[in-house]
């Protein structure tokens, strides 16, 4: 037992030679070279490879199937007019998705326009401006904000969002901007334009940290060009900077448009929960991930918990669109640009 | 040393083996889970060797597992209905277990003592006919209290609940254009106001908003001390919310044998209006008869000891004569 090449046979030896039914352990030394080893373990390095990529097509046919299967009888009932409905009333069983679908997608996007200038500015500041001893702190800070859990923004968002949204900010935007009609009604602190600011807040760190990255990456050699031809910073910034990374950050925005797609707890304790299409950014809404999870635990009829379950199939396909689409732009963006981006 | 540790280990695994123990799974509504979980912790304290694992999941939740058969029993807010037991493949029982209230919670600036309303008046906020709190139905109920000017903004749960439940049933019994309406149920479509998620969603956007009015299970109002307002029962007396009205409530409703009951409106001049029971799902049969035993014995040391620990959870306990007819219904499931 004590003989120094015992201790490590390779896999494939034992396999081998029990699988031919003679001695367990070899007997010569495990070569790399004489034992072809190497070459059996990269065969079982590559199904392995194999088999994790396989699992991920897997769990996304599996997850598809298992929403179509489960959400068969409300399609069956509804058909198409299930995305078109504006109704949504468990007493009667009659279910539209079209004011959930509205409020993901509308709540995402603004958040999308308030946290995109935001992450791309404290990114810029951070990588071209902030003296280096405060560059971490900032970095550790914004990065914090990505590891707070939602229901803690949640709360925050009741506490100190909602108060400040009903006694400065509503009333300050209906004041000024009240005559775009996005800016009407009842100022209940509570609504759409709260739970799109407390997204923004929580997608923020993912597009600033990307665009830090990728910022780090274009090369230092276009800034100096920049720099040479007379560009002022801002320029250089722009030109040299911004304009190089600009595919890097449209992954960011992707990856965060994603978070905001699907963020459920925060967004249900400021959004208001009411299924209805409304103009007014002051108006409460309703967003898909927020339905599911509010209305899931109490479902009993079996149309009702059908339509959910088609809620989860509209929030997947409306991801896929939407992703679809921003890789559409990214391409449309960096079209014979993708030379001076490297 | 060696050898200690060997015995002590043996003595261990003995009485491991000793003790095995019967699990019993459960899951179901939210509401009594306090009250059920003391319950529960209590049994096990007096037979060691009973376990009871309950799964606050929601009522529907409950429902689902029951008849799925993955529980040994289930909990609702809200009776299961025709086609539910039609589902079934074994009869289940409802046994009501303790009672529950639900009240209309309010902000309003500036005024003092408990606002009186009708059904007329509740109703009338909640389908948006009552737009502010100076409405002229709710000064008529209210002489002498200074309502203000202000616009009523209604706070309603956005997640599916049994509160939902009882509140709207209430609502149904006494109008007829909310009948015709929204309905009742878990979650119904609001006419308007604000979804905020669980009892303290709602009781937290009440505080926070001036002139705004929910509903929310009393014994929340009560450990937050809430201000909520009395309501005029079916008898014509204004009633407020307490352990001893809503076992009023209970005690004046006729009984069904299956004990599916509404209890909403109650009749009796001391009868809260909105309450309502909780129940155990409990299949007629279990593969194991050993369980059935045990919940057999559970249950009936629920309806006598268990409603003696009520009143400190602030539950309200079973009526003396719903316990007494409970417990000769426990005496069929075995």
């Amino acid at each position: 037992m004590n003989s120094p090449h015992l201790k490590m046979p390779s896999f494939s030896h034992s396999v081998r030679d029990e699988a031919a039914g003679s001695k367990v352990f070899p007997t010569k030394p495990a070569s790399l070279i004489t034992s072809g080893s190497g070459n059996s373990m990269d065969q079982l390095f590559r199904g392995a490879l194999l088999l994790s990529a396989v699992s991920v097509l897997a769990i996304v046919v599996l997850i598809v199937s298992q929403l179509y299967l489960q959400s068969r009888l409300s399609i069956h009932q509804f058909g198409w007019s299930f995305f078109k409905g504006q109704n949504w009333d468990p007493v009667a069983g009659d279910f539209g998705a079209l004011p959930f679908i509205f409020g993901t997608l509308v709540s995402s996007m603004l958040a999308l326009a308030i946290a995109v200038p935001l992450g791309v500015g404290v990114a810029i500041f951070m990588n071209e401006m902030c003296p280096r001893p405060l560059r971490n702190v900032f970095s550790y800070l914004v990065e914090l904000l990505a590891a707070i859990p939602s229901v803690i923004y949640g709360l925050w968002g009741i506490f100190v969002l909602v108060p400040l949204m009903r006694q400065f900010i509503e009333p300050f935007l209906a004041k000024h901007f009240g005559w775009t009609g996005l800016f009407t009604g009842p100022m209940y602190g509570i609504g759409m334009l709260p739970a799109s600011v407390i997204l923004a807040i929580m997608i923020v760190p993912f597009i600033s940290s990307i665009t830090r990255e990728v910022m780090l990456a274009v090369p230092s050699p276009q800034r100096e060009a920049a720099l040479a031809l007379g560009a002022t910073r801002w320029e250089m910034l722009r030109i040299g900077v911004l304009r190089n990374a600009r595919v890097g950050i449209m992954g960011g925005i992707v990856l965060a448009l994603g978070r905001a797609l699907g963020e459920t707890m925060a967004v249900t304790m400021l959004i208001g929960n009411r299924a209805e299409i409304a103009k007014s950014l002051f108006a409460p809404g309703y967003t898909m991930a927020s339905v599911i999870a509010n209305e899931f635990s109490e479902a009993t009829e079996n149309l009702y918990l059908s339509a959910l379950v088609e809620i989860g199939l509209a929030l997947f396909l409306v991801t896929v669109i939407v992703n679809i689409f921003a890789q559409g732009l990214i391409w449309s963006i960096t079209r014979g640009n993708t030379a001076r981006s490297h | 040393m060696i050898r200690r540790f060997i015995t002590l280990f043996c003595l261990a695994a003995i009485a491991t083996a000793a003790s095995a123990q019967t699990k019993l799974n459960g899951a179901g509504a939210t509401f009594p889970y306090p009250m059920y979980s003391k319950w529960f912790s209590e049994y096990h304290n007096q037979h060691s060797d009973v376990e009871i694992n309950y799964q606050s999941i929601g009522s529907g939740g409950g429902i689902r597992q029951v008849l799925a058969g993955t529980v040994d029993f289930g909990a609702s807010d809200g009776p299961m209905t025709d086609a539910q037991l039609a589902d079934a493949k074994t009869k289940i029982y409802h046994i009501p277990t303790v009672l529950g209230a639900v009240v209309p919670a309010y902000n309003i600036p500036g005024a003092k003592g408990e606002i009186k309303f009708t059904p007329a008046t509740l109703a009338g906020i909640f389908l948006g006919r009552i737009t502010s709190w100076n409405d002229a139905a709710l000064a008529k109920d209210n002489p002498g209290m200074n309502l203000p000017n202000v616009p009523i903004v209604v706070v309603h749960r956005s997640d599916g609940s049994g509160t939902t439940y009882v509140f709207t049933d209430y609502l149904s019994k006494v109008s007829s254009d909310w009948q015709s309406g929204p309905g009742k149920g878990t979650s119904v479509k609001w006419p308007l106001g604000l979804g905020a998620k669980g009892n303290e969603g709602v009781a937290g956007m009440i505080r926070q908003m001036e002139g705004s009015i929910g509903y929310i299970e009393l014994i929340y109002a009560e450990q937050n001390k809430i201000a909520f307002g009395t309501v005029k029962n079916a008898a014509g007396q204004f009633v407020k919310a307490s352990l001893g009205s809503t076992t009023a409530a209970a005690a004046s409703a006729k009984m069904p044998s299956d004990y599916r009951v509404s209890i909403t409106n109650a009749p009796g001049k001391d009868s809260y209006p909105i309450a309502s029971f909780t129940w155990l799902l409990i299949p007629a049969h279990n593969a194991d008869a050993n369980k059935q035993k045990i919940i057999v014995d559970f249950l009936n040391w629920m309806v006598t000891e268990g409603q003696k620990m009520t009143s400190q959870l602030t539950y309200a306990p079973l009526p003396a004569e719903v316990a007494a007819k409970v417990k000769a219904t426990i005496a069929q499931l075995k």
